[in-house]
């Protein structure tokens, strides 16, 4: 069994019995990432020098004894759109290219608390937009699986360092289902919390009332620990929830009897690949052997929701990305005749196709005349949304369906057509729009593509999401599935 | 050149007011002012990627205070939105303001224009961040920017185009600075850049109903640069108008030192803000106990006071607006009555030597050191007769200098009057003895001769003796 | 509602974006595919529906007026492309 399979607790107790030392585990993460890096390409900067002096310290403190993070010794990637102080940040875009990010964000400045260890920082769709990692401004990374797979996205270097077992853990963001769908796509566990529960501060915006970090792990209990370690209130972030945070491991009982499980026909309507079909369609049965009860419901404006989504998140990343003018970081261009030419230089010469195409849509939802028919409406539209979801679960404890309708695509296969592209972001969409939590766990896999399976809770209810999705993996053999590298 | 009174201007001005916190307003860098460029700056205001404001809670509160002493209703419901713009002082490229759900709307203040009393509406007043400032260099070839400025709170204040003459843009601007001073929410000191002042301006034949088309005038460095500008802005129109031209909407520079306004460049472009509530934060639910406990802060504003000087202590009303319209002035008035009762001859000492003084030399009440209580003080030793009324000018002065009270003042130099008739009839018998001819021409009838005499009189006692002895024992002598 | 290769040509002058004539006429085409997408929304009626710009209810976050460290000099300038005296620099702006 490969070190990084291991579950967390083994680790610690292997540290423990001096069996095993933060600097094998950080060794063994470099090792595996010099043979599988060149067909996968997770990655965009490697801070190994750091990374071994860090392990070293860790590896002292071990000696010494004492209290250590509920984290200690894992090696950890860090998308490259949460702010890493003295550790290029790039976004995966030409403008940050030589970004010196100045301070820490928050969900790093815990991971640094929990004492893991940041082994890189991982590659993405440039600033986090697209779902197939093909925006990358540097290159593509591949799906483990099948490297001629694309690994899903935007937090596709995120899925796919952990599913190659380069690093024990990452952190990804989630605007649409940028955690969600690339853990699907390369057989790992992610989880979007709800928005609010772990703070945005540091974590490049793409959409701010979208955006949210969550763990990307190999199983549901690292998911729990991982969340345990960046969840919680933070005061430099106002949209950060002011609540009590549960002990997440201790809900994972393995006891789902009497679940009420909602099942939304849209989710496995037209469009979806019958094989996702029929894995998430099994899934259920697993639960009903549980005990758990499900049945089929609707989320009636369902079919709005990638509309909505692409107007709000659009408008919201045009101005979020006006601060990349040249003036105070970023790369500049050469020779402007003036001010202006400097900002449209520098912007045109920094930003990908996808990224000016989202900038290019949100100014004009915005632009005048133009606010009430697109912005407003989205914002109305939306609430209808998240009122399916609060009817829903006025009535079931869970919403279960695929975390995207299609196995992993491949490279090329959806580039110059990005309404098509948008379009497989139909099941984890809505979740978004509705703030609400939910996490992909494997199902299943379709010409040896991983399939996930995703369980949506109620706002700030993770426990019960953590506890279904591990009762799940508890009766399943999907998670134990390794990608041969 | 138009002639008079043929057409009507309109004004409406927005001004703009930092308020004095300690912290930004969305982060915890310092709002000190001349501080070395960029000192006062973080990854918040430097609009680094990933970093998230954090309302200040005082900013709201001053916002709110402003607002409600200018009479403006409070919303229950405010919010912050981003007005999008590129330029290089804003380091989002966007500035958080506040677009449809301002916190105050619907104000109105009172000015006074020869003598009489006028409304000017307020539309509203919103809180938003300030910029950073931008210095050219290179002959103009660049720019250097400093975001210390970046992220000071800013209350902008949009009037009613109320306003019909340029001395009414400037009550208009003395009272708005003096309910803010009362209030104690900004320094607003003009050269220092808290309170800022743009224009909008244009002229109608009278009786027309609709507005003429405006032209917006800025950078405008002082109350009376405002008036400037807008008299010759006033004058540009008046001949555009008469010559059968069309006014051009645009926004015009104004340029005291040359007495004109230009058209500035770089800003033909119509803007489209493209506002939108800002989602990195949340909204404001202004409570009724929220609104009183902000309520029970502010202070007897200028108009209370002035009301209250002029039916209290029976001064002139113009007396009484000159003295409320500077906050630290109508403290020095009402400390110096804490030592005196005569309220008219503080007022008066107060218009005629205190502003006469201040004026002439270009200073403001904080750079002299007299005190209210040295005033008050002062006018008690008048009264008892201890000074002379020449005496207390002498005093007056060395009080404006020293800070010292008067009765130091007299102890150091000697300045007590002298009452002993017996040592004023001995000067009295050797003045008039000194001068015959004097002597004879009084009584001769020229009465002037006596001016001279006591004159001589004074100048032997080095204005200390008590003039209404010197006239009794004077006119007893030559009888 | 369509949009032309002006309305593409403005847009992109408020979002200080240059583009070739290729980007130009292929972000008409795709704005348009995804704007027309979008009509469905107009299908909806929203009359009476509060806009969400926030799930959670949260309101009134506020900090107390206290200052914090600004950071060095050097940490500020650290990332600037064209800096000079302390300050960043930039091309003139016009006035």
């Amino acid at each position: 069994m490969a070190l990084f399979d291991l579950r967390l607790q083994d680790v610690h107790s292997k540290l423990n019995n001096k069996e095993l030392s933060v600097s094998d585990l950080v060794g063994a993460s470099y090792a595996r990432i010099g043979e599988t890096e060149p067909a996968i390409k997770a990655f965009i900067t490697l801070d190994e020098e750091n990374a071994r002096r860090q392990a070293a310290e860790l590896d002292k403190q071990l000696k010494e004894g004492g209290e250590r993070g509920l984290l200690f010794g894992l090696p950890a990637g860090v998308k490259d759109n949460i702010v890493t102080e003295g550790l290029l940040t790039t976004c995966a875009s030409q403008f940050l290219g030589n970004y010196d990010p100045i301070y820490d964000a928050t969900a790093v400045r815990k991971l640094k608390a929990a004492q893991s260890v940041t082994i890189g920082k991982l590659n993405m769709d440039e600033f986090a937009m697209g779902g197939s990692n093909e925006n990358s401004s540097y290159y593509p990374t591949r799906n483990p699986w099948n490297t001629d797979y694309v690994p899903g996205g935007s937090s596709g270097g995120s899925a796919a360092s952990v599913a190659a077992g380069q690093v024990y853990f990452s952190l990804g963001s989630d605007t649409g289902g940028s955690i969600r769908q690339p853990a699907a796509y390369c057989g790992i566990v992610g989880l979007k919390p709800t928005y609010g529960l772990v703070s945005r501060f540091g974590l490049v915006a793409f959409a701010s009332s979208l955006d949210q970090i969550g763990p990307l792990t190999k199983n549901v209990e690292d998911s729990a620990y991982v969340l345990q370690a960046i969840a919680g209130y933070d005061e430099r972030d106002s949209t950060s929830a002011n609540v009590e945070i549960p002990d997440y491991v201790s809900a994972l009982t393995g006891d789902v009897k009497g679940l009420r499980i909602g099942v939304p026909k849209e989710y496995l309507g037209e469009g979806i690949d019958p094989r996702v079909k029929e894995a998430v369609l099994k899934a259920l049965a697993v639960y009903e052997s549980l005990g758990a009860s499900w049945e089929e419901i609707s989320l009636p404006h369902t079919e709005y929701a990638i509309a909505t989504y692409y107007l709000l998140a659009s408008s919201e990343a045009s101005s979020n990305l006006a601060r990349f003018d040249g003036v105070r970081y970023g790369v500049r261009a050469d020779n402007p005749s003036g001010l202006i030419d400097l900002y449209r230089k520098s912007r045109s010469q920094g930003f990908g196709p996808e990224v000016k195409r989202r900038i290019m849509l949100g100014t004009y939802a915005l632009s005048s005349g133009y606010y009430d028919a697109y912005y407003l409406k989205a914002q109305k539209v939306r609430t209808l949304i998240k009122q399916d979801f609060d009817q829903a679960f006025g009535k079931y404890d869970l919403i279960i369906g695929p975390t995207a309708p299609t196995p992993a695509f491949r490279i090329g296969e959806q580039v110059g057509d990005p309404l098509t592209m948008y379009l497989n972001d139909i099941c984890t969409i809505p979740v978004s729009l509705a703030g609400v939590p939910a996490i992909s766990v494997p199902c299943g896999s379709a010409d040896g593509l991983p399939i996930g399976l995703q369980i949506i809770g109620k706002a700030f209810d993770e426990p019960t999401v953590l506890r279904a999705a591990h009762a799940f993996e508890q009766h399943t053999e999907h998670h134990k599935r390794r990608p041969q590298l | 050149m138009s002639e008079p009174n043929k057409y009507e201007t309109v004004i409406g001005l927005e001004v703009h007011v930092e308020l004095h916190t300690k912290s930004k307003i969305f982060c915890g860098c310092s709002t000190a002012f001349g501080a070395p460029p960029n000192t006062h700056t973080c990854p918040v205001c430097l609009g680094h990627p990933g970093v998230l404001p954090v309302l200040n809670r005082q900013a709201v509160e001053y916002a709110m205070k402003a607002a409600m002493a200018l009479n403006c209703q409070i919303a229950d419901i405010s919010k912050f939105d981003r007005k999008n713009y590129f330029y290089p002082d804003s380091p989002k490229a966007y500035q958080i303001s506040q677009y449809d759900q301002p916190i105050g709307e619907h104000g109105w203040i009172d000015i006074e224009v020869n003598g009489e009393t006028k409304r000017i509406g307020i539309t509203r007043l919103h809180l938003e961040e300030d910029a950073g400032k931008l210095t050219h260099v290179e002959g103009g070839y660049a720019s250097l920017v400093d975001f210390n400025r970046v992220g000071t709170p800013l209350v902008e204040i949009v009037s009613e185009p109320d306003i019909r003459t340029p001395e009414e843009a400037k009550a208009y601007l003395e009272k708005l600075k003096a309910i803010m001073q009362y209030c104690d929410v900004s320094d607003v000191k003009m050269e220092e850049g808290s309170l800022r002042c743009d224009a909008n301006i244009s002229l109608r034949p009278y009786g027309q109903k609709e507005f003429g088309t405006r032209a917006e005038l800025k950078n405008m460095n002082s109350f009376r640069g405002v008036q400037r500008g807008l008299e010759y802005e006033q004058f540009r129109q008046a001949e555009i108008l008469d010559s059968g031209g069309e006014v051009v909407q645009e926004t015009r520079r104004y340029d005291d030192a040359a007495g004109k306004s230009f058209p500035m460049r770089g800003k033909e472009e119509a803007h489209d803000y493209r506002y939108f509530p800002d989602p990195d934060l949340v909204r404001l639910h202004i409570s009724e106990a929220w609104k009183e406990s902000v309520r029970a802060t502010i202070p007897e504003l200028p108009d209370a006071r002035k009301a209250r000087y002029t039916a209290e202590y029976g001064l002139p009303s113009y007396d009484a607006e000159v003295i409320t319209s500077s906050k630290k002035l109508a403290d020095f008035f009402e400390e110096s009555l804490s030592y005196t009762k005569d309220a008219k001859a503080v007022s008066n000492w107060i218009m005629g030597d205190l502003l006469g003084y201040l004026n002439s030399n270009g200073l403001e009440l904080t750079d002299v050191k007299i005190t209210g209580q040295g005033l008050g003080e002062m006018i008690g030793l008048l009264e008892k007769g201890t000074i002379s009324g020449k005496i207390a000018k002498t005093v007056f002065k060395a009080m404006l200098e020293t800070g010292k009270l008067p009765k130091q003042i007299v102890e150091e130099q000697g300045l007590v009057q002298i009452s002993d008739e017996g040592a004023i009839a001995a000067i009295v018998n050797q003045i008039v003895e000194a001068n015959p001819q004097s002597v004879e021409d009084y009584r001769a009838g020229k009465e002037k001769a006596i001016g001279f005499l006591v004159g001589q009189i004074m100048k032997e006692t080095k204005g200390k003796a008590n003039p209404a002895l010197v006239n009794k024992l004077l006119l007893e002598r030559l009888k | 509602m369509s949009i032309t290769t002006k309305d593409v040509e403005h847009v992109a002058n408020l979002a200080r974006l240059e583009l070739t004539d290729s980007e130009k006429e292929q972000f008409t085409e795709q704005l348009n595919a995804i704007l027309k997408y979008a009509e469905k929304l107009n299908g909806l009626d929203t009359d009476g529906v509060e806009p969400t710009s926030h799930v959670l209810p949260i309101m009134n976050v506020m900090r107390a007026d206290d200052n914090r460290p600004s950071l060095p000099i050097e940490k500020v300038l650290l990332n600037a492309p064209d800096d000079e005296d302390g300050q960043f620099k930039v091309p003139a702006v016009l006035e």
